[in-house]
């Protein structure tokens, strides 16, 4: 077909144009444009498709090739013809090794004798070999000519040479090509976008546009994000803001032992203090006593360092303390803090300097969602560093359901409600409560937070007056966030492993929204 | 918290009461323990093995580490039983049994206490539960064996008075608890070096020159503690005289774990919570005594503060009730202000009214305590300065196309300075001194690790990456009480086929202008900023710079920017160029 030839460089769509304009039934692309690539033709049948001027649809069927044994039978015929030929020649017959030498080639010798004999048309005679029949008819040549030129045959003719290792089948997309409704010979140049020139001269007015895929999506924004971390932590400084909280300084890392466990009344041996728990500082190698760092700072640090230590050694401020040989050396040792408690205790000190008109210590509400270590084994739900949302309240007059209460609105602000309270034991507050929420998904009550008042050995021993209450409450900041988002490690949401997909892709964060 | 595996129907049956799973979850999230696992419907339970309740026990109730000590306390949470009365046997002093303490004890481990359970029954059940509690309480309280050690003894096998001493090690000669074999005190080091279980405490007394031991009236071995008694006074089911000798290098945990021991398996005797004292004689510290104490207390609580915190207004004779449930015996004083509280000796972890405060409040119910208002006072919600500029730069860097990171401030040495071609002078960097692998051996003093691992994590991503962070390294300071302060950091990462250096520089510039800092001359004596070339091994030659800012007319160098190093690249993985900056933004406060 001549059409089929000046088509493989250039634009296919003439070509199917004018072939379609010949007939009204389909033409098959196959059969038609044997020579045109799949892809250049369905780009071209996709074009003229979206336009209506033509209809395809795909077309699977299955074509049968040649192997290089068959091609070599459509040049010199089968192998038993071939024997057979050599046989006929040679008026006298020939000796096995005559007709190896004849033929050239062992295989084809051995296997064209075997068919040959069966076939009936040569014998042994003596130990020569001669031909029994005039001619034969070489069916399987035949066959593959047919294949050769039509890549297929009658199904059982293709299953045999297929099963004879002749023939290999490959599936073939091929297209059935018919007229759309808005049929015609030329394509007419559809413009894609609506430009700055054509609003100039006016060419919109007559231009056909290129329909819209409104099914696509539209182009990537390469959009800058913000650590889906740092967007849920914005959303609990917000509620903090929104209830009258401070935020803390806790850009400080390193701690002693005495700012995150002593001061807290965390005694010395307790388990929290192991090698197995807390990263201890080996350089710098001590930390200093409790110092005032600036001028305004009106506390007594000795004073104070003295109270903890007998609070926990001997008992004081109504408490009959621990009763254990308190260590100076164990609260100066320097560690990576464990908690932003650390911090809490800090600002309550200086809390407690501070006296308003009326002469009392005006209460105070702090918070702070900052970096803690803990010396774990790292796993799913683990990493040795992770985000504290911590909250202080002190107040007078403050009771145990105002916590509850608190607590309520704290967690109802992002949309966790139906709060149980549970109670626990923590060295630093008394009572202390472990909250929990009803997890529809997981069908249990989840614990979502601690909270509790923080104990007197804490507070008096800074000079806080005795009828402060002081609220404490925490909660990880990952972990919340993982219940969210359904995150089951850790490690995708904190830390180098965080797959930067995730972090650009991640919605903004709405706590109130389920 | 630790936590008890109790047999669930024999738990029920001390209970007097069928639980479903709800009913007794309900019971022991109101009581304050956790009902962890129920293995009646575990499918890996052997069929001979009778269903199990794990209960956590909060960390500092002792007297909840076994099954006596966790059906006491809910029977009587539940009004079901009083709380024991437990009492010494009235013997005449000269006729106790002693346990006399040397003086070279001191030298290791000083503190001894005896006591004695008379005429005790044990079933295989309040047996095994008799040694668990011994484990229990070394692992918690005692802080494995360091604090105390508990050794039980059948009484009838060995004969008092009884010495405590510390002697030479190789002048102790016995036969350990289920062995056959005699050695001594230097040959057990070796003996038990690789034994599971007690290998973990030979350290305790491993280069001390004595050797702890308690010895009976024949000088024959009954125990080296914190290790192991001997095999000779073992006890048994049959056991009906049990010695119990406690040693300790804490009086205090020396005393509590005494009083736990005979408290929780007094009722197995033929007089029940009678326990036999030990007369303790330490002439040479004056500390001569009858042990176990079991010695109450009482407290006069305020009335005011225990209804005040729980917002309750209870009577006096209400809150007595109430605090009957938590195992005290509470009754209203002469001064209706007050109520007389008197604590058992079982609970050590009750140290200050508060916590006699807070059982009131658990005894009454959290879940049903009235609610009031938590917002009392007003007080202004403030953000902490140094959070706000990050959030400006943070921000800014986001709209520019910046994508958010948070690597961790813990690396290894090697990431934050070899790695960067740096060197430690020691000056910089905070160092840990127990971290479990090398990926957290020091505090961070450089935003760069965390944002080439995080590429190196990235890259199959496709380029360029700009990536993006705003957070603290921690840095040595002597001159500060804790030796170390954080510095806010802004660090940036650019990750592509071009070096990226214009793209990091112009991110400068942009944030420099939201921050109103001008770019100014470095000649000008203007306030503002400019970058100067600077030659470090970290970066490649003639490709970075140092950012100074100067502000009120002084100069500040806050950081640098420029291509890395191709040596830098290849630790860290990466096979494109990168182009980095890191500036001190706390210059900007």
């Amino acid at each position: 077909m001549a059409s089929a030839n000046n088509s493989a460089a250039g634009d296919p769509i003439p070509e199917i144009l004018q072939a379609l304009s010949k007939t009204d039934d389909p033409i098959s692309s196959a059969e038609t444009f044997p020579q045109i690539p799949f892809e250049t033709i369905k780009a071209a049948l996709d074009r003229l498709a979206s336009r209506s001027m033509v209809a395809y649809e795909q077309v699977e069927r299955e074509e049968a090739f040649l192997e290089p044994e068959a091609v070599t039978i459509v040049e010199h015929g089968s192998h038993e013809a071939r024997v057979f030929e050599a046989v006929r020649k040679a008026l006298d017959g020939l000796s096995i090794q005559d007709l190896e030498s004849e033929i050239g080639d062992k295989n084809v010798t051995k296997v064209g004798q075997g068919k040959a004999f069966k076939e009936k048309w040569i014998k042994k005679d003596g130990n020569k070999l001669v031909a029994l029949v005039d001619s034969i008819s070489d069916v399987t040549r035949d066959q593959l000519q047919v294949i050769k030129e039509k890549k297929t045959h009658d199904a059982k003719i293709v299953a045999d040479l297929k099963k004879r290792k002749l023939l290999k089948l490959q599936k073939v997309i091929s297209f059935k090509i018919t007229k759309g409704p808005k049929f015609a010979l030329k394509l007419v140049k559809e413009e894609t976008d609506l430009t700055a020139e054509m609003l100039a001269s006016g060419a919109w007015k007559t231009a056909t546009f290129k329909p819209y895929n409104f099914k696509a999506l539209g182009a990537d924004q390469h959009a800058g994000a913000l650590h889906p971390l740092n967007k849920v932590r914005h959303e609990f400084r917000q509620i903090f803001f929104e209830m009258g909280f401070t935020e803390m300084p806790t850009n400080q890392f390193v701690e002693t032992g005495f700012w995150n466990f002593d001061a807290l009344f965390v005694p010395q041996q307790h388990p929290a203090r192991d090698l197995q728990d807390t990263f201890y500082v080996s350089d710098p190698p001590k930390a200093g006593r409790p110092t005032k760092v600036s001028p305004e700072d009106k506390q007594d640090y000795d004073e104070y360092f003295e109270n903890v230590k007998q609070v926990h050694q001997d008992g004081k401020f109504g408490s009959i303390g621990y009763r254990y040989p308190w260590s100076e050396d164990e609260s100066l040792r320097l560690v990576l803090r464990t908690h932003t408690t650390s911090i809490s205790t800090a600002m309550l000190h200086k809390l407690a300097g501070q006296k308003t008109a009326d002469g009392r210590v005006p209460p105070a509400r702090y918070f702070s969602i900052d970096r803690v270590f803990r010396n774990e084994t790292v796993d799913a739900t683990h990493l040795c560093e992770f985000h504290q949302v911590e909250g202080v309240i002190a107040d007078y007059g403050l009771t145990l359901g105002g916590l509850m209460e608190f607590m309520d609105m704290f967690f109802g602000a992002m949309g966790v409600t139906d709060l149980r309270y549970k109670p626990a034991y923590n060295p630093y507050t008394e009572p202390s409560m472990e909250i929990f929420s009803y997890h529809k998904g997981l069908n249990k009550l989840i614990e979502i937070g601690n909270s509790g008042i923080f104990r007197p050995e804490m507070l008096e021993a800074m000079g806080l007056p005795r009828d402060m209450i002081v609220f404490g409450f925490g909660l990880s900041l990952e972990r919340p966030t993982m219940i969210k988002y359904g995150i089951s490690n850790i490690r995708e949401l904190l830390g180098h492993q965080v797959d930067l997909n995730f972090v650009q892709r991640n919605p903004a964060v709405r706590l109130d929204k389920s | 918290m630790p936590t008890i595996v109790v047999d669930k129907y024999r738990l029920f049956e001390e209970l007097g009461e069928q639980f479903t799973e709800d009913t007794f979850q309900q019971l022991c999230f109101d009581f304050g323990i956790e009902l962890d696992k129920d293995t009646e419907n575990d499918a890996s339970r052997p069929k001979d093995q009778a269903p199990e309740l794990h209960i956590e026990i909060p960390a500092n109730r002792y007297d909840m580490l076994c099954f006596e000590g966790i059906a006491m306390h809910l029977n009587i949470f539940r009004g079901k039983h009083a709380t024991p009365n437990w009492k010494l046997a009235d013997i005449p002093e000269d006729k106790l049994q002693t346990l006399t303490i040397t003086k070279e004890t001191e030298q290791v481990r000083p503190y001894a206490a005896g006591a004695i359970l008379r005429n005790i029954k044990f079933t295989q059940a309040a047996y095994d539960s008799f040694i668990a509690l011994q484990d229990k309480l070394h692992q918690n309280l005692a802080r494995q064996r360091t604090l105390v050690a508990i050794g039980t003894h059948d009484l009838d096998t060995i004969q008092g008075p009884f010495t405590y001493e510390a002697v030479a090690p190789k002048d102790i000669n016995f036969v350990p608890l289920n062995q056959t074999k005699q050695i001594n005190g230097e040959e057990l080091m070796s003996f038990y070096e690789n034994d599971r279980h007690l290998g973990r405490y030979l350290h305790i007394l491993r280069d001390k020159p004595v050797y702890p031991v308690i010895l009976d009236a024949n000088r024959t071995v009954c125990s080296l503690p914190p290790i192991i008694n001997s095999e000779r006074s073992k006890i048994t089911l049959e056991t009906r005289n049990v010695f119990i000798d406690v040693t300790a290098t804490d009086q205090t945990k020396l005393d509590i774990v005494c009083n736990i021991m005979v408290a929780m398996f007094s009722q197995y005797c033929a007089e029940p919570f009678t326990i036999e004292p030990v007369k303790v004689v330490s002439e040479h510290n004056g500390a001569t005594r009858i042990t176990p104490s079991l010695a109450t207390r009482t407290m006069e609580v305020e009335v005011d503060y225990l209804n005040g915190v729980c917002g309750l207004s209870e009577s006096p004779e209400t809150l007595a009730k109430l605090l009957s449930k938590m195992a005290y015996a509470a009754e209203p004083s002469k001064d209706p202000k007050l109520i007389k509280v008197t604590v058992p000796p079982t609970r050590a972890d009750v140290l200050h009214p508060c916590d006699v405060m807070e059982d009131v409040a658990i005894a009454y119910g959290f879940n049903s305590l009235p609610r009031s208002s938590p917002n009392r006072s007003v007080t202004i919600g403030k953000a902490l300065p140094v959070n706000r500029l990050s959030d400006i730069v943070r921000n800014e860097c986001a709209m520019a196309g910046w994508i958010e990171v948070m690597p961790l401030i813990l690396c290894s040495h090697e990431e934050n300075f070899e790695w960067l071609n740096r060197v430690d002078d020691g000056t910089t960097a905070v160092k840990l001194a127990n971290p479990r692998t090398v990926e957290y051996q020091v505090a961070r003093t450089s935003l760069l690790p965390g944002l080439l691992k995080t590429l190196s994590e990235n890259k199959a991503m496709k380029l360029p990456l700009q990536i993006t962070e705003n957070a603290d390294v921690v840095l040595k300071d002597e001159s500060l009480e804790r030796r170390a302060r954080n510095e806010r950091r802004w660090g940036a990462a650019h990750y592509g086929k071009t070096s990226g250096f214009e793209v990091v520089h112009g991110l400068l510039d942009r944030v420099m202008t939201m921050l109103r800092i001008n770019f100014v001359d470095e000649e000008s004596e203007q306030d503002g900023y400019f970058i100067k070339e600077i030659d470090e091994p970290t970066f490649f030659k003639g490709r970075a710079a140092a950012v100074w800012v100067r502000l009120g007319g002084k100069l500040h160098r806050v950081g640098e920017l420029g291509v890395l190093h191709p040596s830098v690249l290849e630790k860290f993985d990466l096979r494109y160029p990168v182009s980095t900056l890191e500036v001190n933004v706390e210059v900007f406060l």
